[in-house]
């Protein structure tokens, strides 16, 4: 059954810097939803990780900023030392709550308020990371009718993030970095079969 | 109906019923964070909906002020974002320094670090005894611990690290004494410091301001309040004097924008224009 989608959330940690190369890097600039990530950092990180992916992929990479309106074709990553989070209306907002799951960013802020908002039109993506944050997320996420993409393990850099993930939920999809552009455009085309039990292609 | 959609209206009219009794109004801050905080709350709370919260909040002031103290986020530390201060200092204590005495409103306190740190800044710049600072907040609770200066002593590696970032012309451990666990400020940073409720959604101005701190406040606000909170400080300040606010917070396609510079971005340090 084809469905549409309102936007990407993905989660990464550990080798998260050449996750999203790859991942990003295989999507084209027009791809038509608007991907919002957290990717764990330091409070000091600065933001030359918006800046190199931006440079590397064809698609529009920038750092999340105060009331910016969640666009197509346009990647929002986390800020240091702030929660990212989605308001009502498509629009972005920070926090500056307490470390969530060890972590500020946190991975599951973003993915409970994005299901909150986007409920069965959200696609939740985890990537490598060596913690657990993103799990409780994916959960709410496929809750809320979702889908739910995990990096196979065996590919990821750090394989604990995905194994919570896929521990936490029933995921639908699991695959290599390599597939996973290619699935979220069939996704995002309403080409790909969606099993909302969450027994998809595996 | 979804069980999410009673639980937005049951929040709507919990922070309605706050308003109306208690005159805190919380209905302008930003859904998600509240959201997320409230849920919080109710979970650790003797209650299982927040209907059921509602009849003893509206009387009870005890469980009221337990709401307050769930809904603000009070995280805050000693020079946080050290290249912030350090552009303070660098950039904007200069300025300060023409003027006999200045005026200094941190809007949003919390515990009381950024107004500390701005003291220990100011007096090593030769500044000691020509500032007073009025540092508020909308929780008590936190007002409260502020004007006691005292902080976990584990948290002073950190905050040293900061302070050295920051430029810190002395070392930090002479601001402290250390009691146990704790560590507590020195008098010589709390006396021009006044700490004192205030709250952004309902209260007013401050006037003749040099300088105006709103940081990490308005992201939790919707943009209407975040309006109201700028037109409060410009018209607290004067001509030539700074607003600092928070890293993710600007006043880009604001209403007070145009009659601001920003002095070192992306530090987010505006100047208000003469005239
Ligand atoms: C995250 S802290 C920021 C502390 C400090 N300015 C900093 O950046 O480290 C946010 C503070 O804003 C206060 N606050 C929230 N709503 C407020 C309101 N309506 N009026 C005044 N203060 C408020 C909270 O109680 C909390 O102490």
């Amino acid at each position: 059954m084809a469905r549409l989608f309102k936007a990407v959330v993905v989660g990464v940690s550990t080798g998260g810097v050449l996750a999203l190369q790859k991942l990003l890097g295989q999507l084209p600039a027009d791809f038509h939803l608007p991907i919002l990530i957290v990717q764990h950092i330091g409070p000091d990180a600065g933001s030359g990780l918006a800046k190199l992916l931006d440079e590397r992929c064809a698609l529009r990479v920038k750092e999340a900023d105060e009331q910016d309106e969640i666009l197509p074709g346009t990647a929002y990553l986390a800020p240091p030392n702030y929660h990212l989070l989605v308001e009502r209306g498509g629009f972005l907002s920070f926090s500056a709550d307490p470390y969530v799951s060890f972590a500020r960013p946190s991975v599951d802020v973003l993915f409970e308020s994005a299901a909150e908002v986007f409920g069965p039109e959200l696609i939740g993506v985890v990537l490598t990371g060596a913690n657990f944050d993103g799990s409780r997320g994916l959960m709410t996420i496929k809750q809320k009718g979702g889908v739910a993409i995990v990096q196979d393990p065996e590919d990821a850099e750090a394989r604990q993030m995905p194994q919570a993930a896929m521990a936490a939920t029933d995921v639908d999809y699991v695959l290599a970095l390599d597939g996973m552009a290619a699935l979220l455009l069939k996704l995002a085309s309403g080409r790909a079969a969606i099993s909302h039990k969450g027994t998809g292609a595996r | 109906m979804q069980s999410g959609e009673v639980e937005d209206v049951e929040i709507r009219l919990l922070l309605e019923g706050v308003q109306r009794i208690y005159g805190y109004d919380f209905r302008d801050y930003a859904d998600a964070s509240i959201r997320r905080r409230l849920t919080h709350w109710l979970a650790e709370s003797e209650f299982a909906t927040f209907s059921q919260a509602q009849s003893r909040l509206l009387r009870d002031r005890g469980v009221f002020e337990s709401l307050v103290r769930g809904i603000t986020v009070n995280v805050t530390e000693m020079f946080r974002d050290p290249a912030f201060f350090r552009a303070v200092r660098e950039q904007v204590v200069p300025f300060l320094k023409t003027y006999p005495f200045v005026k200094i409103w941190h809007a949003g306190c919390a515990t009381g670090e950024e107004a500390y740190s701005m003291a220990i800044l100011l007096n090593e710049e030769g500044m000691a005894g020509r500032y007073r600072m009025y540092a508020t907040d909308i929780n008590e609770t936190v007002l409260q611990k502020a004007s006691e200066g005292v902080m976990p002593i584990m948290e002073m590696q950190r905050f040293t690290r900061n302070y050295q970032k920051a430029g810190g012309r002395a070392s930090f451990a002479d601001y402290y004494t250390a009691r146990y666990d704790r560590a507590i400020l020195s008098a010589t940073l709390k006396k021009d410091i006044v700490f004192a409720p205030h709250n952004l959604a309902v209260d007013g101005e401050f006037g003749e301001m040099n300088m105006v701190l709103c940081r990490n406040v308005m992201i939790y606000f919707k943009p209407a309040l975040k309006e109201r909170c700028l037109r409060l400080f410009d018209s607290s300040l004067l001509p030539g004097g700074f607003l600092c606010l928070g890293l993710k917070e600007t006043l880009e396609k604001k209403k007070i924008g145009e009659r601001y510079e920003e002095l070192a971005p992306p530090l987010r340090i505006y100047r208000k224009r003469y005239g």
